[in-house]
């Protein structure tokens, strides 16, 4: 019923020729709007690590020319610390992780035409789009680019007579509520799919597991981020016409903005972990031929989690002035939340066990989640002690601890899915050993840069400096041996990345032809042509049974798809 | 995730809740949210002001009285758009004729606003005098924009139901957005008037 509505919705011109610009720009197809969100995303990837790039030249090779850049002054350093940290986390993790996979794969894993609401879905590109050229807009205004840091506190990110950029605070706010609104709209899309367009046949308990995790990362974004876009706009009154909602002189609270942003900021850290945790479940199912170990499991305890993380915010807090006796609360909360995490990567290791493993690329990053993640989420449980945090809190410690967890879900995430899904986004194969050179040369990089910082994060290394020369003891030349290796190993991570760039832009036409079902995966979205046409199906699937039937007794196949009867 | 084997069992069975309605809960809920993130702020900076300074000393009283009556235009729409729902089939030409009546009502709170921040800003009461003003105008002015935006809906909608041309969970989730406008209000009163 859905999907017939989802016909009268829109008037696609399902039978002739669509101009180039309806096909590539007003298309509601949800698999362009997937390709749109993921190479707008990847092209922001590269404008944040541009960014890295020479902030972390300038931490290493203070004040001499960046190549590429030039000298870097304070304040191009917060702009570029500021809106790197932005960019990854809103431009890069949410429209390639959610977005992107969400669209591609959600209409396709559940065995429907496209999204319940298709001309919706168009929209919150559209939005998303604007969203970005905003953001980057703001960085060519007088003034430049806001460099109050990703969590823009006031009173620095409120008044220009303290940040000196009088109009790019203001965009940059604009630009993350656009953002959010086309998030918005694009996870009503993903619930309503999931739920009312399943394919005959299809429990809810028959959804693999990517579906489940972007669906419940869609619900965690909406119940969370309406505080923040509320703090949104009182920032905004403050900055633009003077209003005193953060101003302790006329009565306002500059705290209140840190408790509506991580408020929203700690469910979005688990926004973002949960896609690339299903894009993980899938692939190393596929690849080890085994039932995902304890799915049910896995589902409560993820929802566990999201319901959890509303509860821990204010260990973002432990020195900005709360009650002592709320820090012991919150940290109890925090400890408590790395139990149900431990147990989804336990979950995962079990699900390996005596599986038959091929260390294809996805498998490869797959694991490489798995392991990386563990490190992130174990330092946190060091934050999480408030004791502890009073001396770790704005060190590097807290750097290297949410690299640890974002790389995996960003990064590490990204090149699972795209190198597990990029034979039915494209019909093409990439090369495996290009694929497994970029592997190497990547994780052994991200390694090179954040164990250092963890180091020099315990040695007392404050974050926001941007010239260590006037910080004696924190400029010896041990510390500064380990900012030269850290910004060395992105350097070489770096490098490598073009190899991916060409590997996936090249093969795109000259890849070895991909045949429907590559990996003998058992979900709906291999039971259709690579890539899969206008309206995905024909005719559509019916389901009968789970998405992971591996390695089946009695059966001639290891795999059993779940559309087929028999 | 049953046993395997195969089971005849494709069934598609009509969706337990209408597209239309989950979107509407979904967008409910997302603005429940985001006036709460103004309500707690009002009440966390309310509640930590030292005695006597909220709201501050040099505020206007709000027009408590008047408010509340005109929160009654507001409840009478909503008791209007609940009977016309329950009617809808009964009785068309009634139902549509409250639909008429809870637009009028609504719009009739929304002209005494109107009118209240027009005498509030002429006795020097602005957005900018205090954090108090920035939080009454803001909350007041958003729950406002969005009674506009639900008046237009309901035209909208009344005028869809008469051509016949209106599926009956569209209708449904037009309502939730009318009951969340209305609902939404005495929460607001109480935390903010009161
Ligand atoms: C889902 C994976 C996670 C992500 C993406 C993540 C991300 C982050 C980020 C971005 C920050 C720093 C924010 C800033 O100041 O700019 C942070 C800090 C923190 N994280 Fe995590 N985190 C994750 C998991 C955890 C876990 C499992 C714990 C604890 C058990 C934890 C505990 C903390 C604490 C206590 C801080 C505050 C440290 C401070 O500012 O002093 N995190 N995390
Ligand atoms: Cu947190």
């Amino acid at each position: 019923m859905a999907q017939s509505h989802a016909h009268d919705d829109h008037a696609h011109g399902d039978h002739h020729e669509e101009g180039w610009f309806l096909k590539y720009f007003w298309s509601t197809d949800h698999k362009m709007i997937a390709k749109q969100y993921l190479l707008t995303g990847m092209a922001l990837g590269v404008i944040g690590a541009y960014f890295a790039y020479v902030f972390r030249m300038q931490l290493a090779f203070p004040n001499k020319p960046v190549p590429g850049y030039g000298l870097v002054t304070g304040s191009d350093y917060n702009a570029l610390v500021t809106n790197h940290g932005a960019i990854m986390i809103f431009w890069v993790a949410m429209p390639v992780l959610i977005a992107a996979f969400g669209n591609f794969l959600i209409p396709l894993m559940v065995g429907c035409d496209d999204m319940v609401f298709p001309r919706l879905n168009r929209l919150s590109y559209q939005i998303f789009l604007i969203s970005a050229i905003v953001l980057v807009s703001s960085f060519f205004v007088e003034g430049g680019a806001f460099g109050g840091a990703w969590t823009a506190y006031p009173p620095l990110s409120a008044k220009a007579e303290y940040n000196l950029t009088p109009l790019g605070p203001t965009l940059w706010l604009a630009a993350v509520a656009l953002e959010f609104v086309a998030f918005l709209l694009g996870g009503i899309n993903f619930v309503t799919t999931a739920m009312n367009s399943r394919a005959p046949g299809m429990r809810a308990l028959d959804l693999p597991m990517a579906v489940w995790m972007i669906v419940i990362a869609s619900i965690l974004f909406m119940c969370s981020v309406g505080p923040l876009i509320a703090g949104a706009v009182m920032l905004m009154f403050d900055q633009t016409i003077g209003t005193g909602f953060f101003d302790p002189d006329r009565g306002g609270d500059p705290v209140l903005w840190q408790h509506l942003f991580w408020f929203f900021g700690h469910p979005e850290v688990y926004v973002v972990l949960l896609p690339p945790l299903g894009f993980v479940a899938e692939i190393i199912t596929t690849f080890s031929r085994k039932r995902l170990f304890a799915y049910k499991t896995v589902l409560y305890t993820t929802i566990g989690t999201g319901i959890l993380s509303f509860f821990v915010w204010a260990h973002h807090q432990f020195i900005a002035g709360v009650d002592p006796r709320m820090s012991n609360v919150f940290s109890v909360t925090t400890v408590l939340i790395s139990i149900p995490i431990a147990e989804l990567c336990f979950v995962y290791i079990a699900t390996l066990y005596a599986g038959s493993i091929s260390f294809r690329v996805p498998m490869l990053w797959a694991l490489a989640f798995i392991a990386e993640f563990l490190v992130g989420g174990v330092t946190g449980i060091f934050l999480g002690a408030s004791g502890a945090d009073i001396y770790f809190h704005d060190t590097y410690f807290v750097v290297a601890h949410f690299h640890y967890t974002f790389f995996p879900i960003a990064i590490i995430g990204t090149f699972a899915g795209v190198t597990y899904w990029y034979p039915k986004m494209f019909g093409r194969h990439m090369d495996e050993t290009l694929g497994k050179i970029h592997f190497w040369v990547t994780i052994a990089g991200f390694n090179g840069i954040f164990i250092p910082l963890f180091i020099l994060g315990a040695a007392g290394d404050h974050r926001r400096i941007f010239d260590y020369s006037n910080f004696p003891e924190l400029a010896s030349p041990e510390l500064q041996a380990m900012r030269v290796f850290a910004t060395v190993s992105l350097l070489v991570m770096l490098a490598v990345q073009p190899l991916f760039a060409w590997n996936f832009f090249r093969n795109m036409w000259k890849g070895k032809v991909a045949e429907a079902n590559p990996w003998n995966a058992n979900t709906l979205e291999w039971q259709c042509p690579s890539p899969p046409p206008h309206g995905n199906f024909n005719p559509m699937p019916e389901v009968y049974r789970g998405p992971y039937e591996y390695s089946q007794p009695g059966r001639a196949d290891d795999f059993w798809p779940q559309n087929s009867p028999t | 995730m049953a046993a395997a084997g195969a089971i005849p069992r494709p069934v598609r069975g009509a969706p337990i809740i209408e597209s239309e309605v989950v979107a509407m809960v979904i967008v409910v809920f997302c603005e429940v949210m985001f006036f709460a993130g103004f309500l707690s702020g009002f009440s966390l900076i309310g509640a930590r002001a030292p005695a006597g300074w909220w709201p501050p000393p040099g505020d206007p009283a709000l027009p408590v009285a008047a408010t509340g009556g005109a929160s009654l235009a507001l409840l009478i729409s909503g008791v209007a758009v609940f009977w016309a729902g329950r009617r809808l089939d009964a009785d068309r030409a009634g139902a549509l004729r409250l639909l008429w009546g809870a637009v009028a009502f609504a719009t009739a709170f929304l002209a005494y606003q109107v009118f209240e921040f027009v005498r509030l800003v002429s006795i020097g009461f602005t957005m900018v005098s205090s954090a108090h003003g920035g939080f009454f105008y803001t909350i007041v002015g958003a729950h406002a924009l969005h009674a506009v935006i639900a008046v237009a809906v309901l035209s909208w909608a009344v005028r869809r139901l008469s051509a016949g041309d209106l599926r009956p969970p569209a209708f449904t989730a037009v309502r939730m957005y009318w009951y969340f406008v209305v609902g939404l209000w005495p929460a607001i009163y109480t935390v903010v008037y009161l």
